[in-house]
């Protein structure tokens, strides 16, 4: 099992991915004060990025096999599929 | 030594601390039976307050209480829970060749979760100021204003969850990890497929009516606004949300029932399943196409025209895969040598009762008719067609079909034909004249009804009786088999599936050695290559 070997990762990635969680947070807050429509699609495009960093970084998904990633992301895509479906009603009443 | 007898320390503590699937399997079942006979006599109660038309046995608000308390207790309790919990817990690891599951502690905490979560919904209808009165859909805004106790029933839902989401983990996990040498993916068995997506739905939507329920409860207590208007809320959110898990989990409901049908059609037809891939795929393509139709539950609720013509449009998609699998259910049947044991003709008696429930379901999708049929009792009429005569009974198929195995004893067959014959004409009887009632127009949850749905509703009341006498002939015969049954022996039926190769009850790790899989699953055919 690889994940049982630990992995050490360098500061320099660690801080790199905070500072790109950083940017993505400055941008969705602008997207939000800009107009309601590009608030929902900043969060709905953004935020997932944000999520995946986390996981793929923090969380060592990076370093499990192709199996595991695709579970993963299986979930995230779901949440959005949902969330993009309620917009179908939220959008148009 | 059988998983039943004890392994060092006896008694019920050597029960409660056991990780082993089979034994688990069996606590699972003990609570799972007492809850489904309260929810039973609770809907015989209400069926008998409609033997007149106005006020009879209770008052209103009995009732109401009633149709909720029934409602949360088979559905969270009984029908979710069911086929997985029970049969999944035992047979999964068996199916597959496997020991056990791949957390066997994991396991055994779900079970005390589900416990956990059974108590605090039965404390909620003695404790605060009375039993919950929402309908099991908790609908907001009343369920943010009624008085009575529903906090706690959310919350006793919420734990309940936790258990279904732990339950899907560990099968997902199994599925992938504990395989034996040479079970590939498509030499497992079908209701380990089944299995497999009902975990992915469970692992997926449960967490989001975990939320919504949270959501509830932090309302109440601090109004937080996210389903009330005069904050910014909404209130359709919550129908939404409620709904992005409750439809799925019709699906956590019926396709491990499909699963466990498809196990014993060829065994009683003596013949290999017909069209493995379309059955085991169709599992797959129902979990997907079986999560983005939760809307169809809202048509009359004012949501937009869009999303109503999208998703009535994907709830018809629905019926595709879920026609694949009747064609080939009827196909295996088809020139078998068909040996009609009472696990056969629960399971014969679930395609059909499924078939109507589906059919029902197909039609109220439109979007027209449904402005009519919503919140009428076709649709309660159409769900119990799905969730007890598809799930019930194919619950009860199953417990027939693996009880020789679990308890080591056989069932006389005599009692349980008659107990069946009861069942279908009482089930039909009742469910069907609901569904005639609901086309005439008459409401849902509603205490009194309209002299001119008064046949209707003596009917389907005598139709209760039916049914219920003849779930007693069928739960009294398995109780007699448990205490004086036959011995079974290993492959009672001429089952050609692992469980069948190992002793009668299983032994504690259920294997003395790891099969080695060589072939498809169902080999009646001979010649047939894997
Ligand atoms: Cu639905």
């Amino acid at each position: 099992m690889e994940r049982e070997q630990g992995h050490v990762v360098e500061y320099a990635v660690l801080l790199r991915v905070w500072a790109a969680l950083l940017v993505l947070t400055a941008l969705l807050l602008a997207a939000s004060r800009l107009s309601p429509a590009l608030a929902v699609l900043a969060l709905l495009t953004l935020t997932p990025l944000k999520a995946w960093l986390v996981l793929y970084f923090f969380m060592h998904l990076r370093y499990e096999g192709l199996l595991l990633k695709g579970m993963v992301l299986t979930a995230l895509s779901t949440l959005l599929v949902f969330i993009g479906m309620l917009f179908l009603d939220i959008g148009f009443r | 030594m059988s998983y039943l007898e004890a392994q060092g320390r006896g008694g019920l503590l050597s029960w409660l601390s056991s990780t082993d699937h089979k034994r688990i399997a069996l606590l699972y079942l003990f609570l799972l039976v007492p809850l489904f006979w309260v929810a039973v006599s609770l809907g015989f109660a209400m069926r008998l307050k409609h033997l007149f038309a106005g006020d009879f046995l209770m008052s209103a608000q009995t009732y109401n209480a009633l149709f909720t308390v029934h409602g949360v207790i088979m559905i969270f309790m009984f029908v979710i829970p069911g086929l997985p919990a029970v049969f999944g817990n035992f047979f999964l690891p068996i199916l597959i060749g496997a020991r056990d599951v791949s957390f066997p502690r994991l396991n055994l905490l779900s079970w005390y979760f589900f416990a956990a979560g059974a108590a605090l919904a039965l404390l909620s209808l003695f404790t605060g100021r009375g039993a919950p009165d929402t309908g099991w859909t908790f609908y907001v805004p009343f369920s943010l204003r009624t008085g009575t106790n529903v906090p706690l029933a959310v919350s006793a839902a919420f734990v309940l969850g936790l258990s279904s989401i732990l339950t899907g983990l560990n099968f997902i996990t199994t599925t992938h990890r504990m395989r034996a040498p040479g079970m590939t993916w498509h030499r497992m068995p079908l209701f380990v497929w089944a299995l497999y997506a009902t975990g992915w739905i469970q692992v997926l939507v449960t967490p989001i009516i975990g939320i919504t329920l949270v959501l509830v409860i932090l309302e109440r207590l601090f109004g937080i606004g996210v389903f009330d208007p005069a904050k910014g809320g909404d209130p359709l959110l919550y129908q939404h949300l409620f709904w992005i898990y409750s439809h799925p989990a019709v699906y956590i409901m019926i396709v491990p029932a499909m699963g466990a049908v498809t196990e014993i059609l060829p065994t009683f037809a003596r013949r290999t399943i017909f069209g493995y891939r379309a059955i085991a795929y169709s599992s797959i393509a129902i979990a997907a196409l079986g999560s983005i139709v939760w809307a169809h539950h809202m048509f009359t609720s004012g949501m937009s025209d869009l999303a109503g013509v999208i998703f009535s449009l994907f709830t018809f998609l629905v019926a595709v895969p879920s026609a694949i699998k009747v064609f080939n259910w009827t196909a295996t049947l088809y020139k078998g040598s068909i040996d009609m044991q009472p696990p056969m003709l629960f399971a014969l008696a679930f395609v059909f009762l499924f078939c109507i429930g589906g059919l029902t379901g197909i039609i109220q999708g439109a979007l027209g008719l449904n402005i009519h049929l919503h919140d009428t009792y076709w649709i309660v009429g159409h769900f119990h067609y799905v969730m007890f005569g598809g799930t019930g009974f194919a619950f009860f198929a199953a417990l027939l079909y693996w009880f020789p195995k679990m308890f080591g004893r056989m069932v006389e067959p005599k009692p349980v034909f008659i107990a069946w014959g009861l069942m279908f004409a009482g089930f039909n009887l009742l469910y069907g004249a609901f569904l005639l009632l609901g086309g005439m127009g008459m409401p849902r949850r509603y205490y009194a009804h309209l002299p001119q749905f008064h046949p209707g509703h003596l009917a389907a009341t005598v139709g209760s009786w039916l049914l219920v006498a003849g779930l007693l002939v069928l739960f009294g015969s398995l109780l007699r088999a448990l205490r004086s049954g036959r011995r079974a022996e290993d492959d009672p039926w001429g089952g050609k599936t692992l469980e069948w190769r190992i002793p009668s009850p299983p032994p504690a790790e259920n294997f003395a050695e790891v099969p080695v899989i060589d072939a498809a699953p169902y080999a009646y055919n001979p010649g047939r290559r894997s």
